[in-house]
């Protein structure tokens, strides 16, 4: 449930649902956001769930914070439906001229490559959220054996299809973006279509995603 | 093929086409977009007799220079920017806040933006542009929008759908007023940072930095010593919130913003000011002064009042 609600600046509330990270709070997050989407309530332009954050931003010109609180106190979730999840399996190749940071995880998590592709291939991720750039989906949790900081100094340029660690979280970078995770593999598959309308995200939240390697040749040969 | 169509001779160092944004689209990742300085993006369609939801071009410093093809058109130019229209038989020098006619074989030279940022060229038409999630807004990071959301580029052709048949002239006598204070709102994580640090953010002068564009405007200035965690749970952003990473210089995020974000919130600037802190050029000096939420809209609302008002003056 919300911890506490807030205002972020004049033209958002901030929906608090407590500081820890996992599917129980998060589906929470997105029970909310469902029930506001469906409901279109006038005023509200935008709603971005998180782990454990809902943010809800409005349009100062047609309603205030007081109303936009007031209505999200009141909102009933009981009716809306849980989350419809899908399964994807994602390939990824590790192959060398893609793994960037694969040395520097053996150094950090003190395991072999093949102990940390082990470690993180094959298994479900849920995915809490999606966005920063269009479309990018976090996932978790990574193996306790598996967290590793951002790069102290962040890339300029990651390339596109990276599959990327941080903390207990794993991402794959949708379009060539600055970035400061530690980068194990890349994806051929496409994430993010934005030909598609209304549904040019491929991974959603609440949706799980396994990681399936492929090789080189799979990976250059891929087609979707 | 249309007939009315615009050759991009020079394409400027940072032009696009932008209308009123794209909303309902952060849990996807996708910002809002949008005109930067939405006054301004108002006035110039104002001018030209289009609805004020009408595409436009964008530009930041140096503008593009145009060559105009085919029958009578208006257009108009918002901002504090310098320009010039080459007639067969003359060159004359642009005012801002008034529109002018151009014909076949006319040049609209940008020549740049004086002490500010953003510009708006308005054509009295309807510039025949491709629409994603009901905006032409270019996004340049994830290639969304109109011009296969690029910036605009030299040697290509923009064709306009439709030219407004009323073709009056309008003028107004706006001025982009300055103001010494960017007034913000507490942010959720203000409580992160040392009693010095929140004394330095509210009581010194920061910079603003080369490194800004329409995702985020940089400052440099005193560092704000964060006292918890320099990390926070990634979590939803705003435009105009203001974020402190590692090394103590605060990130504005602006317009193009990434919608999720993971260093430490100390402020929120209030949306009365979003349209002229944008406007603030690299070198700028800027001074943040704390408002609460309820002078915050009311203070929304006389600017809104205001915007009103210069529109239905034109």
């Amino acid at each position: 449930m919300i911890k506490n609600i807030s205002n972020l600046g004049d033209a958002a509330v901030y929906c608090d649902f407590g500081n820890e990270v996992n599917k129980s709070i998060n589906s929470q997050v997105i029970k909310y956001f469902k029930t506001i989407k469906e409901k279109k309530f006038e005023g509200i332009n935008n709603l971005t769930p998180s782990y454990n954050k809902l943010i809800i931003s409005y349009d100062l010109k047609k309603t205030t914070f007081k109303e936009v609180k007031n209505y999200v106190e009141n909102i009933d979730t009981k009716e809306t439906q849980d989350i419809n999840s899908k399964k994807f399996e994602i390939p990824v190749c590790c192959h060398e001229n893609f793994s960037m940071d694969i040395k520097r995880l053996e150094g950090i998590l003190k395991l072999s490559r093949e102990k940390i592709l082990e470690n993180f291939l094959n298994k479900e991720y849920f995915c809490y959220m999606t966005g920063f750039i269009a479309g990018m989906p976090f996932l978790g949790d990574l193996d306790v054996n598996m967290r590793a900081q951002r790069l102290e100094t962040p890339r300029v340029k990651v390339p596109k299809g990276s599959v990327a660690l941080t903390e207990q979280f794993a991402n794959i970078y949708t379009f060539e973006s600055p970035g400061g995770w530690n980068i194990l593999g890349n994806t051929p598959l496409n994430v993010f279509d934005s030909s598609k309308e209304d549904k040019p995200n491929l991974i959603n939240p609440g949706d799980t995603v396994i990681f399936k390697e492929i090789t080189l040749d799979q990976y250059k040969n891929y087609n979707e | 093929m249309s007939n009315n169509y615009l050759d991009i001779i020079r394409p400027g160092i940072n032009t696009t086409f932008q209308d009123k944004g794209r909303d309902h689209l952060y849990h996807i990742g996708i910002p809002f977009s949008g005109a930067m300085d939405n006054r301004n993006y108002l006035i110039a369609n104002k001018l030209v007799n289009n609805n004020l939801d009408s595409a436009v071009i964008e530009f930041a410093y140096q503008g593009p220079c145009i060559k105009y093809s085919g029958e009578r058109i208006n257009f108009a130019v918002t901002g504090d920017v310098v320009f010039s229209i080459k007639k067969q038989d003359a060159e004359i020098e642009g005012n801002c806040y008034q529109s002018y006619q151009v014909e076949d074989g006319d040049e609209i030279n940008i020549v740049s933006t004086n002490k500010s940022v953003y510009g708006y060229l308005a054509f009295g038409g309807e510039l025949d542009l491709k629409f994603q999630w009901n905006s032409c807004s270019i996004n340049t990071k994830a290639n969304i929008g109109s011009n296969a959301g690029k910036k605009l580029d030299v040697g290509q052709k923009v064709n306009l759908k439709k030219i407004n048949s009323n073709k009056d002239i309008k003028k107004t006598n706006y001025i982009n007023s300055k103001i010494e204070n960017i007034r913000v709102i507490k942010g959720t994580n203000f409580d992160y940072f040392s009693e010095e640090g929140k004394k330095i953010f509210y009581e010194k002068e920061f910079t603003v930095s080369k490194l800004s564009d329409r995702m985020g405007m940089r400052l440099e200035g005193p560092k704000i010593d964060n006292i918890v965690n320099t990390n926070i749970k990634s979590e939803g952003l705003i435009k105009g919130v203001i974020q402190v990473p590692a090394d103590g210089n605060p990130i504005i995020m602006l317009s193009d913003h990434g919608t999720i974000g993971g260093y430490p919130k100390i402020g929120v600037v209030a949306s009365v000011d979003y349209d002229r802190l944008v406007q603030m050029s690299p070198g700028s000096k800027i001074k943040f002064k704390e408002i609460n939420l309820s002078d915050a809209e009311t203070l929304f609302k006389l600017y809104e009042m205001e915007t009103q008002n210069l529109l239905s003056q034109i």
